[in-house]
């Protein structure tokens, strides 16, 4: 108990004293991981609409894959988009790998899946009659699908925390296609577990302190904004 | 949405930085970079060069299985045994010797196997197996791991039981299981110093010419894949040898521990080790 207060006090220490490297590392996860979570909402956003307002032979196959894939394991993704990546790989060429673009992709594959299940279930439980409603005013299909979008707000924030927490608090994949590198790949959650593997326990409890301290603002922001207008 | 756009903007403008040419990857174990020695040599050689490193710290069985790939640019590795094996196959080349420490058998203080002070590593391990006293090992093909299946080879012992646990983790996990269990380890002497303040077992065999702890660079033959960066990767392996960088190992590690971590060992060969 002694060392999580030690943590804190360090983690205070750290940030008041506008540490260069705990500032850059809390600004790279936060840049990584919002990059991953708002192009899976550009993914997941119009594939979780498109599967809710379609019907085709062998759609429940793809929604089970798609539920399934909202918990992907972040280790089994930074495997293979590491060996995709690899220079001997198929997309080798890019040289992407040990980049944070590597560490974005890597994300956007555990976040696209959580946003497309999450839209896909938003956008069901809007009913079924409002739909026809929108229509029998005379919306046409583009208006009616941006209403129901408008419809299920709510639960779409809900998507878009999901997929942020799971992308800023993963550690495998990022540690995988990043190679946590001081400077450039290295976030929040592997400076953690490199601090832990070196025994200096109360540095790594300041970074994931910080880490939740990040999270907790991102979902404060979030939920201002899904709840503010309601207020 | 037009906020939601106008974030993405942001953070596509804020952009993700892409690879360069001049950049060398270093596949290397974790006991290089948990010490701190890369954090001081890295910046020192990207100074001199201009050239950008991307260190990639992982078990050395790993680091010599992506650079055997091609996937790196040079190794730094301590695993004697495997290392030229990977030399004869042709897949490394230039193995030059940089610096060693040495590994020290740890274990709980009151020594259920009374191993303290066996000048011989294999008898101690003999010792351990026979009284079947709870032994760690990293079990992750790590240079560590490797020198420990040797030991226990010589030793005639094949380590199998519920006395014999296998972690799988880096050496701070390892030793930090040990220390839980009161078990025996083996461990390099840099992480055992650096844990000083979290665990409590002694130092109980140790100066014994098989536990050197040899660490070597070598450069990676381009026909292992595409793109490997040659003459990037030569240029980090010159710059470990090199007399200023050996000077830099030399005190590496005294204001911290209080004695060094490494000795500069350039120039020579395993047969001076013998």
């Amino acid at each position: 108990m002694e060392l999580i207060g030690q943590g804190i006090v360090q983690a205070l220490g750290l940030l008041l004293s506008g540490d260069a490297e705990v500032w850059q590392i809390t600004w790279l996860s936060l840049r990584i991981s919002a990059t991953a979570t708002l192009v899976s909402l550009l993914v997941g956003v119009p594939l979780g609409t498109a599967m809710a307002l379609t019907r085709f032979p062998g759609r429940g196959f793809v929604v089970s894959l798609i539920n399934t894939g909202m918990g992907l394991p972040p280790v089994v993704v930074g495997l293979f988009v590491t060996i995709v990546l690899w220079r001997n790989g198929a997309l080798g060429m890019l040289e992407l790998l040990y980049t944070p673009a590597a560490m974005v992709l890597a994300q956007l594959v555990i976040a696209a899946p959580i946003v497309t299940g999450l839209t896909l279930a938003a956008m069901q439980q809007v009913p079924e009659k409002f739909r026809l409603q929108v229509l029998a005013l005379g919306a046409s299909r583009a208006q009616m699908v941006w209403t129901l979008l408008k419809e299920a707000r709510l639960p779409m924030l809900a998507a878009v925390m999901a997929g942020f927490g799971a992308v800023i608090s993963e550690v495998g994949a990022s540690l995988m296609v990043g190679g946590n590198i001081k400077g450039s790949t290295r976030v929040l959650t592997t400076a953690t577990v490199l601090e832990t593997s070196k025994g200096n326990f109360d540095a790594a409890i300041a970074l994931s302190l910080i880490l939740l301290v990040l999270m907790f603002l991102v979902n404060w922001g979030l939920t201002w904004i899904q709840q503010g207008r309601r207020a | 949405m037009r906020n939601l756009l106008a974030l993405i903007a942001v953070f596509v403008l804020a952009g993700p930085v892409w690879a360069q040419s001049t950049t060398v990857i270093l596949s290397t174990t974790t006991s290089t970079q948990d010490s701190g020695l890369l954090d001081v040599l890295v910046p020192l050689f990207e100074k001199h060069t201009g050239m950008t490193v991307k260190t990639i710290s992982v078990g050395t069985g790993q680091a010599l299985a992506l650079a055997a790939r091609g996937e790196a640019d040079v190794a730094l590795v301590h695993a004697p045994s495997v290392e030229r094996k990977y030399v004869e196959e042709g897949k490394m080349r230039n193995r030059r010797l940089v610096m060693y420490n040495d590994f020290v058998i740890i274990g709980p203080e009151d020594d259920p196997a009374k191993i303290k002070g066996v000048p011989k590593a294999v008898d101690a391990l003999k010792r351990i197996a026979e009284t079947r006293s709870r032994f760690v090992s990293r079990g992750d093909k790590s240079g560590t791991h490797v020198l420990e299946l040797g030991l226990w080879k010589q030793a005639g012992v094949e380590p199998r039981g519920a006395w014999y646990i296998e972690s799988g983790q880096g050496m701070g996990q390892t030793l930090g299981i040990a220390n839980d269990r009161r078990a025996y380890t083996v461990t390099d002497r840099g992480t055992w110093l650096a844990f000083q303040k979290r665990i409590s077992l002694p130092i109980l065999v140790e100066k014994d010419k098989p536990l050197l702890n040899i660490y070597s660079v070598m450069e990676i033959n381009p026909a292992n894949g595409p793109r490997v960066n040659v003459a990037g990767g030569k240029a980090f392996a010159d710059f470990m040898v090199a007399p200023q960088t050996q000077a830099v190992i030399k005190v590496f590690g005294i204001d911290k521990y209080g004695q060094p971590l490494f000795v500069p060992v350039a120039g020579k060969t395993d047969g001076d080790f013998q």
